[in-house]
């Protein structure tokens, strides 16, 4: 890897954390469970890592074999993630309260 | 524009709608949009990585996207509300597991390839995700009860832990100069994996929310590692995300508590002092225990009530009778909040999702900073198997192990009722002054049944 290709991946990694940090600043209490297994779900990107080992050429090797572990756990983190998030925010409603004065 | 310039070009599409997805999950009117472009985002970088010129077989990913939705979906839908926090964690130590194993797989296909940085990453990919997913592993067997939530303690546990964070540098050194070196590869991967286990056994159940949201910060960061390695952008700038808003969150629930991240990871908080236990004294007064046509009456004539929820209220599955009393209270005329302690709970938001589920409104939850200040107006305060975190003890005994940490000022208030299971300390094993004052009623029992008993009685 070239010091080029070092110097932009650093760049990205440096501007994203500020971008997160950012972000979740915003976010109320109430919603911090939601929040986390919804990052948490976010996460489970290294599936992209994980299909790309596991679709190689050659059609069983340790690299394939490993690849296809992480495609299952990547997986569970992914789909089981946004499912319980989606769960989760379906509760947060707001009621219309009937107040008596 | 070649194949490979269009993926990267989607996958910075997909990043922009992680970041549109976190951002809008700063209301609870937008959070399901977000989730759903967060969702969107996951899916166009997936076929984006499909559609790549580097794929070649299908089957096996088939199958074990087959699998891995299968059982993420299952124990996504079955999952019960008060066991999120040891679901997230378990989650989240899949995608620790997934990015280590990439790094492995990547490791064995192409072991020359990887010199330098890409093998330093790789490495700590390796290392930060192994040690995520037995640490998260360690984090539910504690949230389920399978294993103490006491912390786990024995002599020399931080020069072990130390000895073994050096020895693994050492062996990644060795690796980095001789990637052939498979014993040693795998010899970090095993001191990387007990490290997890390791770290984490000494935290005890109250510090959960702090625990949780490291190691998902870790989880994000070990991406970003892979990332790296891979020399792929999606995975730098989504873990990256991650990580940072992890590392957020972990500061939030440190300063909620007033105690440093150091002092979290290693001060094995909530371990039995026996010594203290013995010499202590309780503080001056004594418990009254109440009948529950007593507390009955009290929130009878009571014109305003805050409910202040704690991990005792998640336990006994008492959040929809809570509910309940909480409406038929609100009918009646009283004004009714509830009132939530950022690490009340053993993950971040736990209480609010609890409510959340057992259909309470969102603006009836206060947090601490914007309900501190009517205490001292409200007439009736109902504690549910919460204690530390009313402990006035934080505010006025500098020799208590939690002084200092902000907590929900209920001694304010007119009456205060604790719902409690037993006269027993609470998890930190700290007396609580609240419970001895005079203007609190103790009602002991498990959360449920008590709060039940209160709605018959009150209905009468």
């Amino acid at each position: 890897m070239d010091t080029g290709t070092i110097i932009v991946g650093l760049t990205i990694f440096v501007l994203a954390c500020f971008a997160g940090a950012e972000l979740i600043s915003k976010v109320p209490q109430t919603l911090h469970t939601p929040l986390m297994s919804g990052s948490n779900a976010i996460s489970g990107i290294a599936i992209l890592g994980a299909l790309l080992a596991t679709g190689v050429p050659e059609s069983v090797n340790a690299q394939s074999g490993l690849g296809f572990l992480a495609v299952i756990f990547a997986t569970i983190n992914v789909v089981g993630g946004y499912m319980v998030t989606d769960r989760m925010l379906q509760m947060f409603k707001k009621k219309k309260r009937k107040k008596k004065e | 524009m070649s194949t490979v310039n269009i993926i990267d070009f989607v996958y910075l599409i997909s990043a922009v709608l992680f970041m549109l997805g976190i951002k809008n999950l700063s209301s609870p009117a937008t959070a399901k949009l977000g989730n759903k472009m967060s969702m969107t985002g996951m899916a166009v970088a997936i076929v984006a990585t499909l559609a790549s010129p580097d794929m070649f077989g299908f089957t096996m990913i088939v199958i074990a996207i087959a699998i891995g939705a299968a059982i993420g979906g299952y124990a996504a839908v079955k999952v019960e509300m008060t066991a999120m926090p040891e679901m997230v964690a378990l989650f989240n130590g899949c995608g620790g597991a997934a990015s280590a194993l990439v790094a492995m797989a990547e490791f064995h296909g192409q072991t020359g390839h990887f010199a330098g940085f890409s093998l330093v990453t790789l490495l700590l990919s390796i290392i930060i995700g192994a040690l995520t997913f037995t640490g998260s592993v360690i984090a539910y067997t504690k949230l389920q009860g399978i294993i103490s939530t006491r912390p786990i303690t024995y002599p020399f546990q931080q020069v072990v832990n130390a000895a073994i964070v050096i020895l693994t540098i050492f062996l990644a050194w060795t690796v980095y100069h001789n990637p052939g070196n498979l014993f040693a590869f795998y010899l970090i991967i095993l001191l990387s994996l007990g490290l997890g286990i390791l770290a984490v056994i000494p935290i005890g159940g109250a510090d959960m929310p702090v625990i949780v949201s490291l190691l998902n910060s870790y989880s994000g960061l070990a991406v970003s590692m892979t990332g790296f390695a891979l020399n792929n952008n999606a995975l730098i700038i989504v873990g990256s995300l991650v990580g940072a808003s992890g590392l957020f969150l972990t500061k939030i629930m440190c300063d909620a508590m007033n105690r440093s991240l150091a002092n979290v990871l290693f001060g094995a908080f909530g371990a039995v002092d026996d010594s203290v236990a013995d010499a202590g004294e309780g503080p001056a007064g004594s418990m009254k225990g109440f009948e529950v046509e007593d507390v009955a009456i009290a929130l009878e004539n009571a014109d305003s009530l805050i409910i202040v929820p704690g991990y005792g209220m998640a336990a006994a599955q008492a959040q929809h009778v809570t509910r309940e009393l909480g409406d038929y209270l609100s009918e009646e005329g009283v004004d009714v909040r509830y009132a939530i302690h950022s690490v009340a709970g053993r993950m971040p938001g736990h209480m609010n999702v609890l409510l959340a589920e057992a259909d309470v409104s969102y603006d009836q939850l206060y947090a601490m900073e914007d309900i501190n200040d009517d205490f001292g107006t409200t007439d009736v305060v109902l504690v549910i198997g919460a204690n530390d975190v009313v402990n006035p003890a934080a505010k006025t005994n500098p020799g208590s192990p939690i002084y200092g940490m902000p907590i929900l000022e209920v001694d304010k208030a007119q009456t205060v009722v604790v719902l409690k299971r037993s006269m027993n300390v609470g998890f930190a094993g700290i007396e609580n002054e609240l419970f001895f004052k005079d203007n609190t009623m103790m009602l002991f029992g498990d959360a449920k049944a008590s709060v039940q008993n209160l709605l018959t009685a009150v209905k009468e």
